[in-house]
């Protein structure tokens, strides 16, 4: 596996404020790799320092080996997809594209052959000499999209691109994107601070918050196995139970729940004392012999699936999804309820 | 609540207002277009005015002063554009740098200092550096008073383009150079033209400070037609003051137009 970008140790700091406490992560050549986070993490930051728009206030950026921090932006190999794409509202769709290659001192006719060969990649042949503001938003970030590729970026760097779009638009594009990223065989980088997005296109995932990458994984990675509390919570959704860690022995460890109950979870590493126990909504169902007693306080209706609003003997609000199928039976609030937990679903959290 | 319209007497009062405006100048047009060489009876409709501009006793001493003014206002309007853009870049694309409000005030300033004391100054300042007056001191002097005339447009246009494009530019492989030429310079263009014709128009009218600086022999337009009415108002300066007239709205014209078109035709602005 080559490495395409290998980030290493970078630091950002504006004046007082540090947006990047020394972040290192690889991504492999021919990925499709997501950095994922809530706003004000440093993702955006991180992705404009290897576009070359931010300096680097420490720290090594490496494209395939190479030292590019000291680069001005035109000299990097990368192309950026902007957030609300920013498109030369003064040409047409055509030049848009062939901006880069223009840029480069590409031949006319090869660029403008290479220019329309990317409008068709992105299905906008028909409209290559329209201006950017007669193109729908969706039409723009294709635009967008084919113009960033035209120059053929040994990485192409993608700044939240569907976020202006509509949900409709959005979850289309998502498929999309993942497959033009195996078809051209450019590395993708990819910034976003929605999880789903994130989840369904990614090769790997860089989960950051406050300046600091918290969990790199496979979606499956960060989503079955999260490092911590805040990776827990902010992917998908799931119930977080304080609990106090009585004993640990081969990735396993027992742990008391705040009912007084014992119960025993899996632990990556784990030490004794107070920790929380993380136990997804969807890894839990109603049965009678179930291991933890809860209350339904309110049934959530939500189309494919019925979220269930419980509280735990213990006092713990506790979330449970069960699926919409005919037979499924809906207990009334104020009743009690046994639930059982699949095989591995508690895990506990390591801060 | 009601709006303004519906105060008593919000008519009268604009029509009042309308009328000290314009009715002068409505005369003023009006009586270039008559026959008789009064300036208070109306003697019927003539064009005879217009062509004495053009042939009769003043005409060469106009001519002159017209050439003068228009390139003048030509070359002064040009360079305070140069240098207003130049300003304009450092101050909305330079970031903040120490010094940046005075900076700022201090472009904006000649627009609110009273045009006597810069009429008076100037002359003093070109008679210190032993600078002969005429027309190059006119024409440095205009240069000088258009540039925050020409600043404003062209620093509202600049700070209504985000800089994305140029990044966008920049990350396509397009030097600094390339990025300004190709990318921001259209994108500021309908700024640049309408702040190329406000200081063009600026210079052509100004008066005060030209009248200073000009010295003996040298005449712009608006001193020529000053140094006429000294003599008495006479018909054909009634024509030149339309003409003048119409040029002026002509210019304020397009420049507002060209402003509008460049807002709505390139949405450069979420």
């Amino acid at each position: 596996m080559e490495v395409a970008v290998s980030i290493r140790n970078a630091v950002k700091r504006y004046g007082a404020v540090t947006a990047l406490h020394g972040v290192s992560l690889d991504i492999a050549d021919n990925s499709f790799f997501t950095l994922l986070g809530p706003s004000g993490c440093g993702k955006t930051t991180l992705l404009r320092m290897i576009a070359g728009f931010e300096e680097i206030t420490e720290g090594e950026i490496l494209l395939f080996g190479k030292s590019i921090a000291s680069l001005e932006p035109n000299f990097r190999p990368v192309n950026t997809v902007f957030q609300n794409y920013a498109l030369f509202p003064h040409m047409t769709v055509l030049d848009n594209v062939a901006f880069g290659l223009k840029m480069k001192n590409v031949d006319p006719a090869t660029r403008r052959k290479r220019a329309g060969e990317m409008l068709e990649l992105v299905h906008l042949s028909a409209l290559s000499e329209r201006m950017p503001t007669q193109l729908s938003g969706g039409q723009q970030q294709r635009v967008a999209l084919a113009r960033a590729l035209a120059p053929q970026p040994k990485v192409l760097l993608l700044d939240e691109p569907l976020s202006a779009l509509d949900l409709k638009l959005r979850q289309a594009m998502r498929v999309e994107l993942k497959q033009m990223q195996e078809e051209t065989g450019i590395t993708f980088l990819f910034v976003t601070h929605d999880q789903e997005e994130a989840l369904t296109m990614s090769d790997r995932i860089a989960v950051m918050s406050e300046g600091r990458v918290q969990q790199i994984g496979s979606a499956r990675d960060i989503y079955e196995t999260p490092s911590n509390r805040f990776v827990a919570q902010f992917i998908g959704q799931t119930n977080l139970i304080e609990v106090d860690v009585t004993r640990v022995h081969k990735g396993k460890a027992d742990v008391v729940l705040p009912s007084g109950q014992g119960l025993t979870c899996s632990a990556a590493a784990a030490s004794l004392g107070r920790h929380a126990l993380s136990i997804r909504p969807e890894r839990v169902t109603i049965a009678t012999r179930g291991e933890l007693k809860a209350v339904v306080e309110r049934v959530v209706y939500m189309g494919s699936e019925l979220q269930l609003l419980t509280r735990l003997d213990g006092g713990t609000a506790f979330s449970v999804r069960v699926q919409n199928a005919v037979r499924t039976e809906v207990p009334e609030p104020g009743t009690q309820i046994r639930l059982k937990l699949e095989e591995g679903a508690a895990r506990l959290l390591t801060d | 609540m009601k709006g303004v319209r519906h105060y008593p007497g919000f008519l009268g009062i604009t029509i009042v207002c309308l009328m000290v405006l314009y009715f002068p100048l409505m005369v003023v047009a009006v009586y270039s277009f008559n026959a008789s060489t009064s300036i208070t009876a109306w003697g019927g409709f003539s064009l005879r005015w217009y062509v004495d501009v053009f042939t009769g006793p003043e005409a060469e001493r106009f001519g002159l002063a017209t050439w003068n003014s228009i390139t003048i206002a030509l070359i002064a309007a040009s360079l305070a554009t140069i240098i207003a853009t130049a300003a304009a870049l450092a101050m909305i694309r330079g970031g903040r740098f120490r010094g940046w409000k005075a900076t700022y005030g201090l472009i904006n300033l000649p627009l609110m200092v009273p045009e006597i004391v810069v009429a008076v100054a100037t002359l003093i300042f070109f008679s210190t550096i032993g600078l002969r007056t005429g027309y190059l001191t006119v024409l440095l002097a205009h240069i000088t008073f258009c540039i925050p005339f020409a600043y404003l447009p062209i620093a509202a246009r600049l700070s209504g383009i985000e800089p994305r494009y140029e990044q966008a530019a920049r990350d396509l492989y397009a030097t600094q150079a390339q990025a300004f030429r190709l990318i921001l310079l259209p994108l500021l263009g309908p700024g640049l033209v309408s702040g190329w014709l406000l200081a063009f128009i600026i210079s052509l009218d100004d008066f005060i400070i030209t009248n200073f600086v000009k010295g003996a022999g040298m005449e712009t337009l608006p001193t020529a037609i000053f140094g006429s009415v000294k003599q008495g108002i006479k018909p054909n300066i009634m024509a030149i003051s339309t003409l003048m007239l119409g040029v002026s709205v002509l210019f304020v014209s397009l420049s507002y137009l060209i402003n509008q078109r460049g807002r709505s035709s390139a949405s450069i602005k979420e």
